[in-house]
């Protein structure tokens, strides 16, 4: 049995030997551009470049009110209430107090943007090392907390966002906490079911097999490639968040007045709605298209960062 | 392609024979796992899948031990369970001379060092995140080799499969083509200086003229390291080519086990010569006309009385649905599991098959 089986083709078809000594080889060999492979993807994708452009400049808007803000969003005038869309001095009109709505849609964004991206980035958290523990485990632990977990699941998100926020009480805090509770259920679904799907591949094996404990697993094989998808889900999340938050401003359970946030805004220029529609529905139009914008930087992102293509 | 491996590339310390030559290096002992099959929670008459159901056999040091079967009938569900990936139901494995994760005996870290595997599916037995260095280099630092000489060792490594560590070193799974990652899962396995090297069909995904490479590939390492292998494959040619034994497992049984010329030239079980039929000739003469071979495998969940190949068997008789046969010494280290070569069994052809061996012998 000691006679070479022959080839027909040459070894270089498969493997192109060119021997390199050994001790001549960079132990830290640059890791290829893995990030930046992505990012041209990013560059070739006119929607997702626009949606990320419109996203930062709402965010830079709401991140740098206080200085770019032509007026102050609490100065009220009754004499200039409900002024149309390209009144001398205010831009975008005023609200039915006669406050400069330019100036509210910017401050609005910073806690329409906090209650969008701060319950979302919790949930990521939490969510994700609940659902890495299910999925990893398996047997009798996953059933435990995934059909606890299914209870939350049973109610629609904004009941349950309304229910967890009216029984802890209103305010900008309890809104947070109600909207973080919504949303882990969810992200552990995904982890889990992606922690479960990564769990089954040969390469968890053959880590298994090298006599790593579950902890180094988990850190070097399952969790890098856990948090691809569910980092996309998640993004996706914030613009529901966001609409959530409105919602519950606008029930009166979130942000109190005279702040602004886009849904509070929303709900009380509801009766001007007769008077300036245009006016009345701009808060709307940036919640439209903040969540548009996230869920389309979302998309490309999850194309731009697939591995396998 | 046999240079020696650069002697700045500090590896884990060697492991040592503990037995001797003579002391097997796995023993395996009515390994048995039943699968239960899905259905309702509280019903107590859960069907179990009888994947592997009482399997005994022995690997000693230095060998290669084919195991070749039809789809289904064990093989991959015999190296998890060697591995200890799937819990055993039942039954012991031996590891030159120490009991494996049981009490006086080898713990399982220890045990997996010495043994290691390498799986079908090239690209799913590598994490697409990890580097191929950084996925070679992975196993010794588990096994508290430092970072900078594990990445050492696994360039070394990375060159003796035949792969420029410079050019393939910084690459990921996905810029691989299926040979060359499977060198890579050779390479990983080899990080470990095991001693026994579990091949779950490592070539079958592989073209034929890569496969040819990486067989060779096998063979010089087993040389060159004095390895054990357990080569599981349902490539007949394969097995010829690589094994000094081979064990045929038919329906989470052994049906036969020999030495691999003696299995091939005078295969005692009607399955194993309906296996070894069904291999296509180079020869026209020797053209196969029909299947020798037709059915499916019967059912796992509910195996056939007696002998499980009695209702695909050309010479089923009453006593091979009476009980079933155990493996007998057909000639030295050949032994076969049917009631053709028992005359004590009841069937009517057994004595004369018999007493036509013992002449021929």
């Amino acid at each position: 049995m000691n006679a070479r089986l022959e080839t027909a083709l040459p070894d270089a078809l498969d493997a192109p030997a060119v021997p390199t000594p050994a001790s001549v080889v960079p132990h830290a060999a640059p890791r290829r551009g893995r990030w930046r492979g992505a990012a041209r993807q990013l560059l070739r994708d006119p929607v997702t470049l626009i949606s990320a452009l419109v996203l930062l400049a709402i965010v830079a808007a709401a991140l740098f009110a206080p200085w770019l803000a032509p007026a102050d969003p609490y100065k009220a005038s009754m004499i200039r209430r409900l002024l149309p869309i390209g009144s001398p001095e205010h831009l975008l009109g005023t609200d039915e107090l006669g406050r400069d709505l330019l100036t509210r849609l910017m401050y609005g964004g910073r806690l329409s943007l906090l209650m969008g991206v701060l319950p979302v980035a919790l949930a990521f958290f939490i969510g994700t090392a609940i659902g890495l523990v299910a999925g990893y485990a398996g047997g009798w632990l996953n059933m435990a907390i995934m059909r606890t977990l299914d209870v939350f699941y049973a109610f629609p998100s904004v009941l349950l966002a309304v229910a967890i926020a009216g029984a802890l009480g209103p305010g900008m805090s309890n809104s947070l906490i109600a909207l973080t509770l919504v949303f882990v259920p969810q992200v552990v679904r995904v982890a889990e079911s992606v922690t479960t799907q990564v769990r089954r591949l040969d390469y968890i094996d053959a880590a298994r097999l090298s006599g790593a404990g579950a902890l180094s697993i988990i850190r070097v094989h399952v969790l890098g490639n856990v948090l691809g998808p569910v980092f996309v889900y998640a993004t996706g999340l914030v613009s529901v968040s966001m609409i959530l938050a409105s919602g519950l401003s606008f029930l009166g359970l979130g942000v109190k007045p005279p702040q602004a946030e886009w849904g509070l805004m929303l709900n009380t220029l509801r009766s001007a709605i007769y008077v300036n529609p245009w006016v009345a529905a701009l808060p709307g139009v940036m919640i439209f298209a903040t969540s548009m914008g996230f869920n389309l930087l979302a998309d490309g992102v999850r194309s731009a960062t697939d591995v396998r293509q | 392609m046999s240079a020696a491996l650069a002697p700045d590339a500090p590896a884990l310390p060697a492991l040592v024979d503990r037995g001797g030559p003579a002391q097997p290096l796995l023993i395996v002992d009515a390994l048995r796992k039943h699968f239960a099959v899905a259905g309702s929670l509280f019903d107590r008459r859960r069907q179990r899948v009888h994947a592997v159901d009482g399997v005994s056999f022995v690997v000693n040091k230095g060998e290669t031990l084919g195991i070749v079967g039809e789809s289904g009938c064990g093989k991959s569900t015999t190296a998890r369970l060697i591995a200890r990936l799937l819990p055993a139901d039942s039954g012991q494995i031996v590891f030159d001379g120490d009991g494996v994760d049981e009490f006086g005996g080898m713990a399982l870290k220890d045990y997996r060092r010495n043994l290691q595997m390498v799986f079908q599916d090239s690209f799913a037995s590598l994490n697409p995140r990890l580097s191929v260095l950084e996925a070679i280099a992975y196993g010794p630092q588990v096994h508290g080799l430092a970072k900078a000489a594990a990445h050492a060792r696994a360039a070394a490594l990375l060159e003796r499969v035949g792969l420029a560590p410079a050019q393939f070193g910084a690459r990921y799974p996905h810029e691989l083509s299926g040979g060359q990652r499977q060198r890579v899962n050779i390479a990983r396995a080899l990080a470990f200086e095991p001693r026994l090297l579990i091949l779950d069909e490592a070539v079958a995904a592989l073209d034929k003229s890569v496969q040819a490479q990486v067989l060779n590939l096998l063979q010089e390492l087993k040389a060159e390291r004095g390895l054990t292998y357990l080569f599981i494959s349902h490539d007949l040619h394969v097995v010829h080519y690589l094994a000094d034994r081979v064990l045929v497992m038919y329906l989470g049984a052994i049906v036969e086990i020999g030495p691999v010329e003696r299995l091939y030239g005078q295969p005692r079980h009607p399955y194993t010569r309906a296996l070894l039929s069904a291999v296509p000739s180079m020869d026209p003469a020797h053209r196969t006309e029909r299947s020798p071979l037709s059915g499916d495998p019967p059912n796992p969940i509910d195996p056939p009385s007696g002998c499980r190949f009695r209702d695909r068997c050309a010479h089923a008789h009453a006593a091979c649905a009476a009980e079933a046969p155990t493996l007998r010494e057909t000639a030295a280290g050949h032994w076969a599991a049917c009631h053709l070569d028992d005359p004590g069994s009841g069937h009517p052809e057994a004595p004369a098959r018999v007493a036509a061996l013992a002449r021929s012998a």
